[in-house]
């Protein structure tokens, strides 16, 4: 794809960790060369792997962007996309690519999502209208600030990064997370919704905002600057307000 | 073989899959619907728009200004009955994207803005920055969440569709995680399994772009309509193919050859002015952008790179601010993968396949002329966008007509009663030894990687920007040769879980077939229209014998029998194309020519 930038011959090791869970009893890394040049992407020596080495290697993609998420990947011990991730990072050195952390392997790069898509069901991920308007009475209206106000947090593309960079969801499943916290404030901040109350309890919970050590590693990794640390801080930030406001708001507690 | 009850199955769950889907839910909760993708629905392919979707809103804009650009940039080839309705239904349905949260980007007063697009009048192009696909994609995917009657099969793949007593009735589907077989039963289908534009090599599509749902139907009988025109998009990456919108010419972007010059002035697009103007220059429609490229490549006058000739888009002078915060994805593309700043050096950019206008013949229902199957967003021809696509009109077809798609077929569902399980599964069964069949190692050694790589050379070679006669054939056989080929493909994984090798074998098999309705219909049309342009002594557009939809109909192993159908025309005269200065003096004299 790249031959004009390459200079002749070169090469770049790739390792790749494989696992099927028909043939092999536990994981192995399994070794390649592949051609190298400046602009091709750890994506693009996967995809060279499977075309023309080994046919059997199994991983996500589609874009080639960064704007699917398909393609979340540990290259040398950090999550990242191997689509936005470029061979010349690592050349001459040899580049080692695994599947990402803290989920369950399916096949080779292809990890178990499911937890992730599961929470993101359970956050009334949609708009809870704050007032019900008709479609002949045109847009809600939104000024450029309401909107930055939770722009960023619509901008996760769901690739599961962070999670894979969250010591705390390593330890414990049942943790909210990152991404899906800063998808949840998305929907809070905007300015056209009133579903607070119902996301509320799941925000608050331990397994929520309070189960994160803030690491912010999250943040670090993130490749869109979601910076999904931040949302969860805004919420314990609020969660510790709330609780304060029932002592002193008289009838406070009633709510 | 597992089964599955539904009332409607859905194959595809990008816009217009996840539209029909709510569409459903909302006209009746009671009905179920099995809403089936290859990847999760976030991951489809129209995540990856960026530029923004059209929708009338601004008092000197009109539904006649949006019919006259559409059927305009059609090259006279759109069904202008359809087109009425879609430009009537597109801020109604951008409106209701708002409503379920879409974060389309506003104006200082809090209402929506909207910016200029290719070969529109009017700006009339709603926004979300310039991640509107991402956005559009990720409200309708959480939206639908919504609702229980939705029941989502993630990581299936469509490997055929049942039909019998003459209807479609279901779908088999493979669990991309085990390889398990499954049969959907269903009273209706709705195809939204996106366009096929990896037939050809490079590309602005997502691996994902197979066209799958257009090869089912097609094996089924269904025609492919207009299969010749493949859209190129003028401002591409090199080597990857990857796009850089069309809203960077809307923001008032440049495109210029090696020696600074805005060469479209030499096109009929100009004159070139300062500002960007509607219909002018670098606002002019993707066919003509993209062929004015060939002609100065051909001059020796644009800029050798490493991945080959290209020209430059010129974005400096829209400042480092503005660009940050309209074109923000342009930024990171060209920082990360090109290492280019584009506040302060051009973009080296080459026409490459983005679009494909045909698809499944659908008519204003969505219904194809299989009884219980319905097609909609880029797998279906529907009529709206002719012999060329004018960009933002496409993310709009997916909403319309993809609610549309929903509606009818659940009134649809609602009147009919499904044949007996037993006979519907034997069907099934006969779907799943086929699909086995590329896993049985005595077939024979060819691999599939190598097949697709010379698939998608020959379409280039034959069908570009510009086609003749001998290539076409050259392609025709060549394609001929692969499906020949393809009956000997041998796949080295054997293995069910994840098995991506047996199912890009499958998404080989759904390509060739369309990639040979493609050339069929291109070196069948004699003439030139829109996207497809011939350099062998048909290079005017012949209304007389072609004004008229190619229809392809599946020829067995064989090639397609190629017919033809009547364009729908109500109230606008295919009248001469002109974009820039001609296009205001052509207009002014068709405006005439009526008075007088
Ligand atoms: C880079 C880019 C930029 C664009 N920008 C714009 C723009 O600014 N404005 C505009 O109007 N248009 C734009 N377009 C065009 C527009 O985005 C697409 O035409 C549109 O999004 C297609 O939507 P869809 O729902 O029909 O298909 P897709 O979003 O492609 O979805 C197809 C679905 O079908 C599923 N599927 C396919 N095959 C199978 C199978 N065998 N089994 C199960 N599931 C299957 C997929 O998993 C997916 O869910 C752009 C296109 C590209 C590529
Ligand atoms: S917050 Fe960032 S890292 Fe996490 S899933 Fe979203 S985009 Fe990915
Ligand atoms: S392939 Fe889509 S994010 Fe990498």
């Amino acid at each position: 794809m790249a031959e004009g930038d390459r200079s002749p011959g070169a090469s770049i090791e790739v390792e790749v960790l494989r696992y099927r869970p028909e043939q092999d009893s536990e994981p192995f890394y399994q070794s390649f060369t592949v051609p190298y040049a400046e602009d091709l992407s750890v994506l693009q020596a996967l995809q060279h792997i499977k075309d023309d080495l080994d046919s059997t290697l199994s991983f996500r993609w589609s874009c080639r962007m960064a704007i699917c998420g398909s393609c979340g990947l540990m290259i040398n011990g950090i999550p990242k996309l191997g689509c936005r991730t470029f061979l010349r990072e690592y050349y001459p050195g040899r580049v080692r690519v695994g599947p990402l952390n803290h989920f369950p392997i399916e096949r080779d790069l292809v990890v178990d999502i499911e937890d992730f898509v599961g929470k993101l069901e359970k956050i009334h991920p949609y708009i809870i209208p704050r007032e019900p308007r008709t479609l002949d009475q045109g847009e809600y209206l939104q000024t450029p600030r309401q909107l930055q106000r939770y722009l960023q947090f619509s901008n996760c593309i769901n690739c599961t990064l962070c999670y894979a960079a969250c010591p705390q969801y390593g330890l414990d499943p049942a943790f909210l997370g990152p991404g899906i916290t800063a998808l949840l404030h998305r929907y809070n901040a905007d300015s056209r919704d009133g579903g607070q109350a119902k996301r509320a309890a799941i925000m608050h919970a331990e397994d929520g905002v309070w189960g994160c050590t803030a690491v912010s590693y999250c943040s670090e990794v993130c490749p869109k600057a979601v910076d999904p640390a931040n949302a969860i801080n805004q919420n314990k930030m609020a969660s510790a307000m709330d609780y304060f406001l029932r002592f002193v708001k008289p009838g406070g507690a009633r709510k | 073989m597992e089964t599955y009850k539904a009332d409607v199955a859905i194959v595809g769950a990008g816009g217009a899959g996840l539209r029909a889907a709510i569409a459903i839910a909302e006209a009746d909760p009671a009905l179920t619907v099995a809403l089936i993708s290859k990847v999760y629905p976030m991951r489809s392919h129209t995540v990856a728009a960026e530029g923004g979707a059209a929708g009338v809103v601004q008092a000197h804009d009109s539904l006649e200004h949006h019919f006259n650009d559409t059927v305009h940039g059609g090259d006279g080839l759109c069904d202008q009955d359809v087109v009425e309705y879609f430009v009537a239904h597109c801020t109604e349905e951008l409106t209701q994207l708002e409503h379920w949260g879409c974060p389309w980007s506003r104006k200082p007063d809090g209402r929506i803005d909207v910016r200029a697009f290719g070969g529109m009048k009017i700006e009339r192009t709603w926004f979300a920055a310039d991640t509107s696909g991402f956005h559009m994609l990720h409200t309708l995917f959480q939206t639908s969440i919504k609702y229980p009657s939705i029941r989502r099969f993630d990581e299936y793949f469509a490997a055929d569709l049942v039909v019998e007593d003459g209807r479609c009735q279901g779908v088999v589907v493979i669990e991309v995680a085990t390889g398990q077989f499954t049969l959907i039963q269903a009273k209706a289908v709705i195809l939204a399994t996106g366009g096929a534009g990896r037939v050809f090599r490079e590309s602005t599509l997502g691996g994902i772009v197979t066209g799958d749902g257009m090869a089912l139907a097609y094996r089924h009988g269904a025609p492919l309509r207009d299969m010749e025109f493949m859209q190129y998009h003028p401002t591409c990456m090199l080597g990857t193919g990857l796009l850089f919108t069309e809203a960077c010419r809307g923001e008032g972007g440049f495109l210029r050859n090696r020696d600074g010059y805005r060469y479209l002035q030499d096109y009929g697009l100009g004159p070139a002015e300062d500002k960007p103007r509607n219909k002018f220059m670098e606002l002019g429609p993707r066919d003509r952008l993209s062929q004015a490229f060939w002609h100065e490549e051909k001059k020796g006058r644009t800029v050798t790179t490493a991945h080959g000739e290209a020209v430059h888009l010129d974005l400096r002078h829209l400042g480092e601010n503005k660009l940050r915060e309209r074109l923000p994805l342009i930024c990171e593309l060209a920082e990360e993968y090109l290492k280019i700043d584009p506040a302060r050096a051009p973009i080296p950019v080459r026409p490459a396949i983005h679009y494909t206008m045909g698809g499944i013949y659908a008519d204003l229902r969505a219904a194809t002329p299989l009884p219980g199957l319905y097609a909609a967003g880029e797998c279906a021809s529907n009529g709206i966008h002719g012999a060329n696509r004018l960009g933002s009109n496409s993310l709009v077809d997916i909403i319309v007509f993809g609610k549309m798609a929903g509606v009818e077929a659940a009134k649809y569902a609602r009147g009919v009663s499904q044949s007996p399980h037993g006979v519907l599964e034997k069907q099934a069964r006969g779907a799943q030894e086929r699909a086995l069949s590329p896993l049985r190692s005595a077939r024979g050694k060819e691999r599939h990687s190598v097949l697709r790589r010379e698939m998608a050379q020959s379409m280039e070679a034959g069908c570009g920007i510009y086609r003749t006669a001998a290539d076409m054939q050259a392609t025709c056989d060549k394609i001929a040769e692969l499906r020949e080929r393809y009956g000997r493909v041998d796949v080295n994984d054997k293995s069910s879980v994840w098995n991506s090798d047996w199912l890009g074998a499958l998404e080989l098999g759904y390509l060739l077939e369309v990639a040979q309705a493609v050339v069929h219909s291109a070196i069948n049309r004699k003439e030139s229209r829109g996207a497809h342009q011939r350099l062998d002594g048909y290079e005017q557009r012949d209304d007389a014998n072609f004004l008229r939809h190619t229809m392809a109909y599946h020829g067995g192993g064989g090639p397609p029998r190629i017919g033809y159908s009547d364009v729908v025309i109500t109230r606008s005269k295919p009248g001469t194309r002109a974009y820039g200065a001609a296009g205001e003096q052509a207009q002014a004299q068709e405006r005439k020519a009526a008075h007088g």
